[in-house]
C-alpha cells in the first residue's frame, strides 16, 4: 500500500515535471539553433551584444527599483495602520488592492493618459521624467495588490498594537516605529513583495510601450516580432531573471535575523 | 498624607454608549506600589491605559507629579510599562531593547551600554545581552521587559498583568522579584491583576474594582479583613456566606439557621425583621468548640477534601455549607462524611455584608 503510494506521487510528479520542463527545454534547445547544423550560443551573443538590449534592461531595472521604493512607502504605513487602527477598514482596502488584477493595464494607461497630458493641471506626460514616474507609479498600482497582501501576511505574524504601545511608552515617535520595530520585522515580507514587483516590471509591456518608454518589455516583444531565435534566449533569459528574484528571496529569508520571523 | 505622586481624579471612560470607567479617583503616593484587582472587564486595564496615553479620558484629568498628563500623547509620559505579552522587540537583542528607550531619549551611547549593564545586573541576568527574546524563557523575558521598562527612569512604572503568561512557579519568583526591585529603585507603581494572591503578596495598596468603579481601596489587610462591599468579599478570598435574620437589634442578635448568634454592634442600623448576608473567612472557624470563640452553629459534614497538611472540610449548615480547613494530625483520623459537627468562631470574625 505504502508502496503503491509512493510510486503514484512519484508519477504525479514526475508528469508534472515533464510539462514544466518540457517547454523550456524545447525553447532552450531552439535557442541553440541560430547556427545551421549545430548547436551553438549565437543567439545569446546576439541578445546580450544587442545595445538596445542593454539600455531596456537598465531603464526596466531603475524603474522597479523606484517601484519598489514607492511600493515600500505607500504600502508598509498603509497597511500597518489598517492592523493598527482601521482593522473595520481591511476588506475595502482588500478589495481596492486587488483591483489592479481585474483592471486591464490598458484601461489604466489610457486613463492616465487621459488624465496626465500635457494640458491637465498634473501634466506628468510634458516630459520624459514626467511620464517615467507616471510609469512608476503604473507599476506600482500593478504590484499593489502582491505588495500589499505580502506585507499584511508579514504584519499578521507580529503583535503590531502592543509592540507599537511598548515602543510608544518608552518614548518613540510614528517614524521610528515604523523604522525601527515594523519594517525590521516585515523585512522578509516587503522583501517578498519586492521581488514580485521587479519581476512584473521587468517583463511588463502594456504601459510602457503606451507611455512610450524605452523599457524591457516592448524590447522583447519588439525582437519577438522581428527574429527567430532570440525571442527564445530573451524567453529563458526573463526565466533565469525572474527565477534569480525567486531564489533571493529564499536566501535572504534564511539568512535574516530568525527573531525576525518569530513573533512573541 | 504626604502629596500624591499619580491622582486619577473624576475619571470616566466611554466606548460609544458604554461606560467602561466611571468616577475612579485614586492618589498613590511616591514609591507607593498599588494593585487595581477585579474580574475581566472591571475597567482595571483600561484605567492603566489612560494613565498610560493609550486611552483618552471621555472626562476627568490624570496628574503626574504634579503636572496634568492627561492629554499627554504616551512618548511625552515619560511612564514605563511592562506588558502581559512581554512586548520584547523581536528583532533587536536583549541589550538593544533594554536600550530603545535611552536611544530614542539621545543618550550618549557610552551612557546607554553602562545603564543597560546596570540593568542587566539588577534583573540578575548579565550575560544575556546579545541574545534575541525568541531564545529566552517566558520569565525571562518579562524580566527584559521589566529592565527595559525602567532604564529610561521613569516617573511611573505601569505593569499590566506582567505575569499572567507565566507558569505557576515563575509567576510567584517573578512577582517577589518585581517587588524587591520596585523597592530598591523607590519607583511608584501601579499592578492590574486579577490574582487576589498577587495583588494581596505584593502591594502596599489595592483597589478593588468591579464595573468601572473601585469598591474599596486599602491595604491587603484592610481589604482581606474588612471588605466594604459583598463583592470585595467575595472576590478577595474564599468567603463562607449564611442568610441570617435580626431577632433582636437592640442586643445584636442574629437568627442563622434557627441557631442564634450575637453580633452586637455590627448591624450598622439593620432592624429587627431584616434579613442580612454574614461572612465567614476558612481560618476564622474552628471545627469543634473552641475556647475564646463565642459562637457556635451546629451542621452535618458533608464533604471532606485531605489536602496534605490541610484537610478541607465542609459542613451543612440548614440550607447552606460552610468550608473550614483544618490541619492534618496524624495521630487523628480526619472527620467523617454524615458526621455531625459543631463549628466554632468568634462573632468579632463575622462580616456583615450591605
Amino acid at each position: 500500500m505504502k508502496q503503491g503510494s509512493r510510486f503514484w506521487a512519484w508519477l504525479v510528479f514526475g508528469v508534472g515535471t515533464t510539462y514544466f520542463v518540457l517547454p523550456l527545454l524545447a525553447t532552450f534547445e531552439f535557442s541553440l539553433r541560430k547556427r545551421r547544423g549545430e548547436y551553438s550560443f549565437d543567439a545569446y551573443r546576439s541578445v546580450f551584444g544587442d545595445p538596445n538590449f542593454q539600455t531596456t534592461f537598465t531603464y526596466s531595472v531603475v524603474v522597479a527599483v523606484f517601484t519598489i521604493l514607492l511600493g515600500v512607502l505607500l504600502v508598509v504605513p498603509t497597511a500597518y495602520w489598517i492592523r493598527l487602527r482601521l482593522p473595520h477598514l481591511r476588506p475595502v482596502v482588500e478589495f481596492i488592492t486587488l483591483l489592479p488584477l481585474v483592471i486591464p493595464a490598458i484601461v489604466i494607461v489610457f486613463g492616465y493618459i487621459r488624465m496626465f497630458g500635457s494640458n491637465s493641471t498634473l501634466p506628468f506626460l510634458a516630459t520624459a521624467r514626467g511620464t517615467d514616474a507616471l510609469l512608476v507609479i503604473g507599476y506600482t498600482t500593478l504590484a499593489l495588490p502582491y505588495m500589499y497582501r505580502a506585507v499584511d501576511t508579514g504584519l499578521r505574524t507580529i503583535d503590531v498594537r502592543t509592540l507599537t504601545e511598548a515602543a510608544q511608552i518608552l518614548g518613540a515617535g510614528w517614524t521610528t516605529i515604523i523604522a525601527r520595530i515594523i519594517l525590521p520585522n516585515v523585512l522578509i515580507a516587503v522583501l517578498s513583495g519586492a521581488f514580485l514587483s521587479f519581476a512584473i516590471v521587468i517583463g511588463e509591456f502594456t504601459m510602457a510601450s503606451l507611455l512610450n518608454r524605452p523599457a524591457f518589455g516592448p524590447y522583447l516583444q519588439n525582437i519577438g516580432a522581428n527574429s527567430a531565435y532570440e525571442p527564445s534566449a530573451l524567453a529563458l533569459i526573463s526565466f533565469a531573471i525572474t527565477w534569480g528574484c525567486m531564489s533571493l528571496i529564499q536566501i535572504l529569508s534564511r539568512f535574516a535575523p530568525r527573531s525576525a520571523n518569530r513573533p512573541n | 498624607m504626604a502629596e500624591p505622586f499619580l491622582s486619577i481624579q473624576q475619571v470616566r471612560k466611554s466606548f460609544g454608549t458604554t461606560t467602561v470607567v466611571q468616577d475612579f479617583n485614586l492618589d498613590v503616593e511616591p514609591g507607593e506600589f498599588v494593585s487595581f484587582l477585579g474580574p475581566s472587564g472591571c475597567g482595571k486595564t483600561t484605567v492603566l491605559r489612560m494613565v498610560a496615553g493609550f486611552e483618552e479620558p471621555s472626562a476627568g484629568k490624570i496628574v503626574v507629579a504634579g503636572k496634568d498628563i492627561t492629554r499627554l500623547k504616551p512618548n511625552q509620559r515619560n511612564v514605563g510599562m511592562v506588558f502581559q505579552a512581554y512586548a520584547l522587540f523581536p528583532n533587536l537583542t536583549v541589550a538593544q531593547n533594554i536600550g530603545f528607550g535611552l536611544k530614542v531619549a539621545g543618550m550618549p551611547k557610552a551612557d546607554a551600554d553602562r545603564r543597560v549593564a546596570e540593568m542587566l545586573d539588577l534583573i540578575k541576568l548579565p550575560q544575556m545581552g546579545d541574545r534575541y527574546p525568541y531564545q529566552l524563557s517566558g520569565g525571562q523575558q518579562q524580566r527584559i521587559a521589566l529592565a527595559r521598562a525602567i532604564a529610561p527612569k521613569p516617573k511611573l512604572l505601569l505593569l499590566d498583568e506582567p505575569l499572567s503568561a507565566l507558569d505557576a512557579k515563575v509567576r510567584v519568583s517573578l512577582r517577589e522579584e518585581i517587588r524587591s526591585i520596585q523597592k530598591k529603585l523607590g519607583i511608584t507603581t501601579v499592578f492590574v491583576t486579577h490574582d487576589q494572591e498577587e495583588a494581596l503578596s505584593i502591594s502596599d495598596r489595592i483597589a478593588v474594582m468591579y464595573g468601572g468603579k473601585a469598591e474599596q481601596v486599602g491595604t491587603p489587610f484592610e481589604i482581606y479583613n474588612r471588605p466594604a462591599t459583598k463583592f470585595v468579599a467575595n472576590f478577595v478570598g474564599t468567603l463562607n456566606v449564611l442568610e441570617g435574620t435580626v431577632t433582636d437589634a437592640a442586643s445584636g442578635k442574629v437568627r442563622v439557621n434557627s441557631q442564634e448568634v450575637s453580633l452586637q454592634g455590627k448591624l450598622n442600623g439593620s432592624k429587627s425583621g431584616d434579613t442580612l448576608s454574614l461572612a465567614l473567612r476558612p481560618e476564622a472557624i474552628s471545627l469543634g468548640r473552641h475556647p475564646g470563640r463565642d459562637s457556635s452553629l451546629s451542621g452535618e459534614i458533608t464533604e471532606v477534601h485531605f489536602l496534605g497538611s490541610v484537610i478541607r472540610v465542609r459542613v451543612g449548615i440548614g440550607g447552606s455549607t460552610v468550608s473550614l480547613d483544618t490541619f492534618n494530625s496524624p495521630a487523628t483520623p480526619p472527620p467523617a462524611v454524615g458526621e455531625k459537627a459543631e463549628i466554632s468562631f468568634s462573632s468579632g470574625d463575622m462580616l456583615v455584608l450591605h
